[in-house]
């Protein structure tokens, strides 16, 4: 068994950190406020292959391995999760889903300038009556011959805006269940698409989350991906590795906020001494510190199983789920221990309190974690 | 016009600094290792020059004295950019024996703009520059904060005392950089990684030149004194202690 990292996956972590900690940092707070979108960040994360970093270079993507992955996200969301949630959703949902499963044409047309960074993509599976519950689709994808015609309506949709590339999730035939839905590759200017107003979210408020409705948009039948009824098995292979991405976000997230409690904690003094040598305080911070370790266990594990081409299913489903919970966990310790200073945005936690939150409900609740985790157990 | 920039393998600024037990060695456990800051500033710079040269900057390459542990850093620069490093297979002792070592390098590889950080963030010697210069017997200039190459021409920035001075100056040359030579240091990105362990890292034993100094002792600084708090309203107890304590009245 070996914990050392490689001197690249190092140089990506490094790489990751120093781009977070000097630019991410400088206006994370006024975007939070505002809700704008981080155009020149992301522009930046792509020139620095962030964007597409696990896609084969031969696609133009960076070749990094998941573990890299996981190190890379980590630090860009212990600043800055709007930017972590761009990265994520285009790695592991977009190209990965079309490196995976798509053509070789698809892979020439629409992989290479996601992985670029150049076109960014958005994965559109839930709807407002269906989240969880994946089969439940509404959006209908009617075979018409030489394309589909889709109708209906996405929710929750990240990238919905700045996004171009859509991977939408169908109804084709309703009678074969979830084996009747298939996956489209979308150009968000197809006629007859439409956006719902920008969501203006608790946390990760810089991302653009819409919903999008779909008025007969006609899509090539080149554009699906797979066989005709593979959209449901494809969103859900798709979703296993975007557990990773998101389970490493709220990882970072947890991370950012126990390094600023500890920093905080060796400088804020009460009763003659800095807080951390108090035991209220330090108990805290050890309780933090073992719960981010186990966190980064877990993704660092799921990630592995991944490049080794093993079953990771469970592993990032255990990893999605305990790095979410935990991250709410330790974001709202970080905020007790800065205690008012933390109640102000100024401090950072509060925002990543409210960030953390979003990571127990999105690319799968914890409690559907859970269900994936006994699922398997029982098996 | 070929670009050499030296490295060196520093401490990571944040690191906390030990010795052995008797003081005559830095303490390397747990050390997490850096280009020295100055010499990521003349990279980036160097590397800005070559993209903006239209050709005329045939390569830029870096170079660094040390032992084989230095590498991970060395690959970081080629990952930055660089196309070529080179290492000389020794503990760097001294000043004089790095910079001695360095115009080996420079000699062998035509060198027509060396550039080196104005110092170490470990050691702060400041002088290898300079006695590189001299070895090569090449133009030097000091504190330099900006570069520019315009043909065959050098024009040089240079803080100086209340203000600055431009200067124009022929290769071949050693441009010891300062702050401001370049914004950031930059960032390697994905391609650059990959591409970093392809590069051709050449690594040379040292020549005959030996150091002229060597290490005695090292001391910690003395720790921060506590910070007294004082009553506003006791301003004699502020005096006395100012005068008796801290002697600065």
């Amino acid at each position: 068994m070996n914990f050392e990292f490689s001197e690249e996956q190092l140089m990506i972590q490094q790489a990751a950190r120093d781009y977070a900690q000097r630019e991410l940092i400088k206006d994370v707070l006024e975007r939070d406020a505002s809700g704008e979108f981080p155009t020149h960040h992301i522009k930046n994360l792509a020139d620095l292959g962030f964007l597409g970093m696990l896609v084969d270079t031969k696609y133009d993507g960076g070749g990094m391995d998941t573990v890299s992955y996981v190190l890379a996200m980590e630090e860009i969301s212990k600043v800055d999760s709007s930017c972590a949630v761009v990265m994520s959703v285009n790695n592991s949902l977009v190209c990965y889903g079309i490196e995976k499963y798509g053509s070789e044409e698809q892979k020439e047309k629409f992989l290479k300038p996601l992985a670029r960074g150049e076109k960014i993509g958005a994965f559109l599976l839930s709807e407002p009556e269906a989240g969880s519950d994946a089969t439940s689709q509404r959006t209908t994808a009617i075979d018409k011959g030489d394309h589909y015609l889709v109708n209906g309506t996405k929710n929750w949709i990240t990238n919905a805006n700045s996004g171009s590339t859509y991977l939408v999730i169908a109804q084709t035939d309703a009678a074969k269940g979830h084996k009747g839905i298939n996956c489209l590759i979308v150009d968000k200017n197809s006629p007859g698409i439409t956006l719902g107003p920008h969501e203006d979210k608790m946390g990760m408020r810089s991302s653009d989350t819409h919903s999008v409705m779909f008025n007969d948009v006609k899509v090539p039948k080149e554009n699906r991906i797979g066989e005709d009824g593979f959209g449901f098995k494809f969103a859900m292979k798709t979703l296993e590795g975007g557990r990773i991405g998101i389970a490493s976000q709220a990882l970072g997230i947890a991370s950012g906020a126990f390094e600023r409690s500890v920093q905080y904690a060796k400088e804020r003094k009460a009763f003659g001494k800095e807080i951390g040598y108090h035991q209220a305080v330090a108990f805290k911070l050890a309780d933090m510190a073992v719960k981010i370790e186990n966190a980064r266990n877990l993704c660092l594990k799921a990630a592995w199983l991944k490049d080794q081409g093993k079953p990771y299913g469970t592993a990032s489903a255990m990893a999605k789920q305990y790095a979410a919970d935990i991250a709410m966990e330790v974001t709202t310790e970080a905020v007790q221990i800065h205690g008012g200073y933390g109640y102000v945005k100024e401090y950072h936690v509060e925002r990543l309190m409210r960030e953390a939150k979003l990571t127990q409900i999105y690319e799968g609740t914890s409690e559907i974690q859970k269900i994936v985790i006994s699922r398997d157990v029982l098996s | 016009m070929k670009i050499l920039v030296c490295i060196s393998n520093v401490p990571d600024t944040t690191t906390k600094i030990r010795f052995n037990a008797e003081k005559t060695e830095f303490d390397k456990t747990g050390v997490q290792w850096i280009i020295n800051p100055w010499d990521e500033l003349a990279l980036t710079r160097a590397l800005e020059l070559k993209e903006g040269s239209g050709g005329a900057v045939e390569c830029v390459d870096v170079a660094s004295v040390n032992l084989i542990d230095a590498e991970p850093t060395i690959r970081k620069a080629l990952a930055i950019g660089a196309d070529k490093a080179f290492r000389v297979n020794a503990m760097p002792k001294d000043a004089y024996f790095v910079a001695g070592q360095l115009a080996e390098v420079v000699k062998s590889g035509g060198y027509d703009l060396v550039l080196c950080g104005i110092e170490s963030s470990d050691y702060n010697g400041s002088a290898v520059g300079g006695m590189l210069a001299e070895f090569m017997d090449y133009n030097s200039v000091s504190a330099v904060s900006g570069i520019n190459l315009d043909g065959g021409k050098i024009t040089i920035n240079r803080e100086i005392d209340g203000g600055k001075e431009v200067l124009n100056i022929s290769a071949p040359l050693v441009a010891v950089v300062q702050k401001g030579i370049a914004i950031d240091p930059r960032i390697p990105n994905m391609r650059g990684i990959m591409m970093a362990r392809q590069k051709p890292l050449t690594v040379s034993e040292p020549t005959g030149i030996d150091a002229l100094t060597s290490f005695e002792t090292y001391e910690l600084p003395a720790p921060k004194a506590a910070c007294k708090m004082i009553d506003p309203e006791n301003v004699k107890q502020l005096i006395d202690l100012l005068h008796n304590e801290a002697k600065a009245i």
